[in-house]
């Protein structure tokens, strides 16, 4: 489906790099943008950063999405500042370190909760108002870390992977209503969020190249995006090697 | 860790770096010493700390706020004049200085003070600035600007980014009605010719620059091309060009590519090429006048991996006879090459302290590295330089002594109480230390 200009988005987790590479994509195309995120001064500065750019409307709503207890109340103001959403893009979510989530259920909780519990809540309540109107795409920011369980990090691989079954289930769902739903699928990518690991080899994308995947796949309605590229591949591979041999190696 | 370079390509290094994404971040928890890194268009050491950390400012990208009718623009330091320009030409403004490339950010360009085509008119970029924020490594935010905290103000325009890290920075646009310039062409043989005809053309036109071919010799020597432009009046406001870079330089080029010949047949072909528009008037859109060789990303690379040295002084108006001694010495050098620019600059003096421009006769030029051969070189055209009071730029350096900068840049001193206690840099290691 071709992009139309002028289209509602709203963007949970706007703060994130890729998240905010996006929303200058969507507002270089004459969209209006609804940003949703934690830290107040930061999503100002965004929403002076896209207006200087752009000209459009730019809207921002200050929520802590890990507080699952707000988000009915956080579902209606969105209706109410936003009327003609035809996007809802969802990039909040935290990258733990896997050997403190071992050592601590709180901090695993952590990770379940605001990667999984909370966009399964958010999605919970937005996909019963978009069955009824067609059209509508659920964008959603998962990992390859979700294809299969590793030691290195399968504390939040799982909350991914549970996600990933979620979203299987709502495309299903939402399909015959002619909502479109997209699971993302980044590899590496080059952020604050990252900032703690060596970045020299080709693995490592920039924020820039992620979002302009997501915007292309949204725009052509995929169900399932691989970015760069060629993690389709090397996932193919790690979901198929025999578990005898993958509970053996060091990953 | 990251691998960070300079422009002159001198080899990329493991640098470590922090990588602030918010402008409300802090230096104080971070260890080491410091520098600000933009995009690294400085061609010597003047944007690396190899002994400390970078604070690599390019995700401090945004806007934050753009006055259309007064053409005031405030952003954050990291924003590059390409993003800027995508913004203020629909508007109709533009940039008050500029340099020959448009991938550098806001906080270089103030920590370099930057100089443009229009320098005999408007100065530099720090006089169009209205006031930054200037981040200490103690936590201070300072806000500088020539009514508050004057004097940090005039220390970081042109300070190397050794004052602390500009976050944002506030600046004064020039109104455009177009977005081409019209630019007319003439041909000179020998610098009095280039004299005269930048001396008619600074009361009328904006921009003034002059290609100098500086292998020929003989007849031919000091011949070029000289060009000035104003923003046409007419001929309607045209997006920027978003740079798709078409053209790439992928490799390095071999040693043996670039030599004697091939730059003499280049600059003639090019002479040649230029002349035919010798006497024309043309209109053409502002980006391949200001920016010509930012349509071949990685241009840097022809000169393979041992890189290059730039070159670029001024000396007074009044040494016209040293100018002539400085560019016989290079042309005998034979390590000339293709990019050679001369400009006239003009007397509107810059608020920086330690800023480089000045009036006088300003020429850049490339030199292959040849190693010590270069080297040498470049030390007789210093002692050339500072004997007639002139010089060097520090953004373009790699190699002048320490002995060299204090007598260029005397005020280094009363400059130094400025500097952050816990900033440094290679350049400011290098001239401080040595002799």
């Amino acid at each position: 489906m071709e992009h139309k200009s002028g289209e509602g988005i709203v963007v949970f987790g706007a703060t994130s790099a890729v998240a905010q590479a996006l929303a200058r994509l969507h507002a270089a195309a004459g969209d209006s943008l609804l940003l949703v995120g934690r830290n107040e001064q930061r999503l100002q500065d965004l929403v002076n950063d896209l207006g200087v750019r752009s000209g459009q409307d730019v809207q921002s709503l200050q929520a802590d999405l890990a507080h699952i207890d707000g988000h009915p109340d956080l579902v209606n103001t969105i209706n109410e500042r936003m009327d003609n959403v035809s996007k809802y893009y969802f990039f909040h979510g935290i990258l733990p370190d896997q050997q403190h989530c071992e050592r601590s259920w709180a901090a695993t909780f952590d990770v379940l909760n605001t990667n999984f519990l909370s966009i399964a809540s958010l999605l919970t309540l937005i996909a019963n108002r978009v069955s009824e109107e067609s059209n509508r795409s659920l964008v959603i920011v998962s990992s390859v870390a979700g294809d299969r369980g590793r030691q290195s990090n399968y504390v939040y691989g799982t909350s991914k992977g549970a996600l990933n079954t979620f979203l299987e289930g709502l495309r299903n769902r939402l399909h015959k209503h002619g909502c479109h739903v997209m699971t993302v699928k980044p590899g590496f990518i080059d952020t604050p969020m990252t900032a703690a690991f060596s970045k020299q080899n080709f693995m490592w994308a920039t924020p820039e190249k992620v979002a302009s995947d997501i915007y292309k796949a949204a725009n052509k309605r995929k169900d399932q995006l691989y970015t760069p590229w060629f993690w389709r591949y090397i996932m193919f591979v790690i979901r198929h090697l025999p578990e005898p041999i993958f509970k053996r190696l060091d990953l | 860790m990251g691998k960070y370079r300079s422009w002159g390509y001198s080899p990329a290094q493991d640098q470590a770096a922090v990588r602030p994404g918010w402008r409300d971040f802090s230096l104080e928890s971070i260890e080491g010493s410091l520098l600000p890194y933009g995009n690294g268009r400085s061609y010597g050491d003047s944007c690396l700390n190899s002994a400390g950390r970078v604070i690599d400012c390019r995700q401090l990208n945004r806007f934050i706020a753009f006055d259309r009718e007064q053409g005031i623009l405030r952003c954050e330091a990291g924003v590059s004049f390409e993003a800027i320009l995508e913004v203020i030409v629909p508007a109709g403004w533009f940039l008050p200085v500029t340099p020959g490339t448009k991938f550098v950010t806001v906080g270089g360009a103030i920590a370099n003070d930057i100089h443009g085509k229009n320098h005999h008119r408007d100065g530099t970029i720090g006089r169009h600035v209205r006031n930054f924020e200037l981040l200490r490594s103690d936590g201070q935010k300072l806000l500088c600007s020539p009514e508050s905290n004057p004097e940090f103000f005039s220390a970081t325009i042109g300070g190397l980014g050794l004052t602390g890290c500009i976050s944002w920075a506030e600046m004064q646009l020039i109104p455009i009605s177009s977005s081409t310039v019209d630019v007319e062409t003439s041909v000179f043989h020998g610098l009095d010719e280039f004299y005269e005809l930048s001396a008619a053309a600074h009361e009328d036109y904006q921009y003034t620059i002059a290609w100098l071919d500086c292998v020929a010799e003989g007849d031919r020597f000091a011949r070029g091309i000289f060009m000035k432009a104003n923003h046409s009046a007419g001929g309607g406001i045209h997006p920027a060009k978003k740079s798709s870079l078409p053209l790439s330089v992928p490799i390095n080029f071999p040693k043996w590519a670039l030599n004697k010949y091939s730059v003499k047949a280049f600059n003639t072909c090019y002479f040649y090429s230029q002349k035919r528009h010798a006497g024309t008037n043309t209109r053409q859109q502002f980006d391949p006048f200001f920016y010509p060789l930012d349509g071949i990303e990685n241009w840097n690379r022809i000169y393979g991996k041992d890189g290059f040295f730039q070159y670029q002084f001024i000396v007074p108006g009044s040494e016209k006879l040293v100018m002539d001694e400085l560019l016989r010495q290079i042309v005998s050098s034979g390590l000339g090459s293709f990019l050679a620019v001369l400009k006239e600059f003009g007397a509107k003096k810059s608020p920086g302290m330690l800023s480089f421009p000045r009036p006088g006769i300003c020429l850049a030029l490339d030199l292959a590295n040849r190693g010590t051969r270069t080297l040498r070189v470049l030390d007789e055209l210093d002692q050339l330089v500072m004997k007639a009071g002139g010089i060097v730029y520090p953004a373009k350096d790699n190699r002048m002594s320490g002995g060299a900068f204090r007598a260029y840049y005397p005020q280094y001193e009363a400059f130094s109480r400025y500097i952050d206690p816990r900033f440094s840099s290679d350049f400011w290691k290098r001239v401080t230390n040595g002799t």
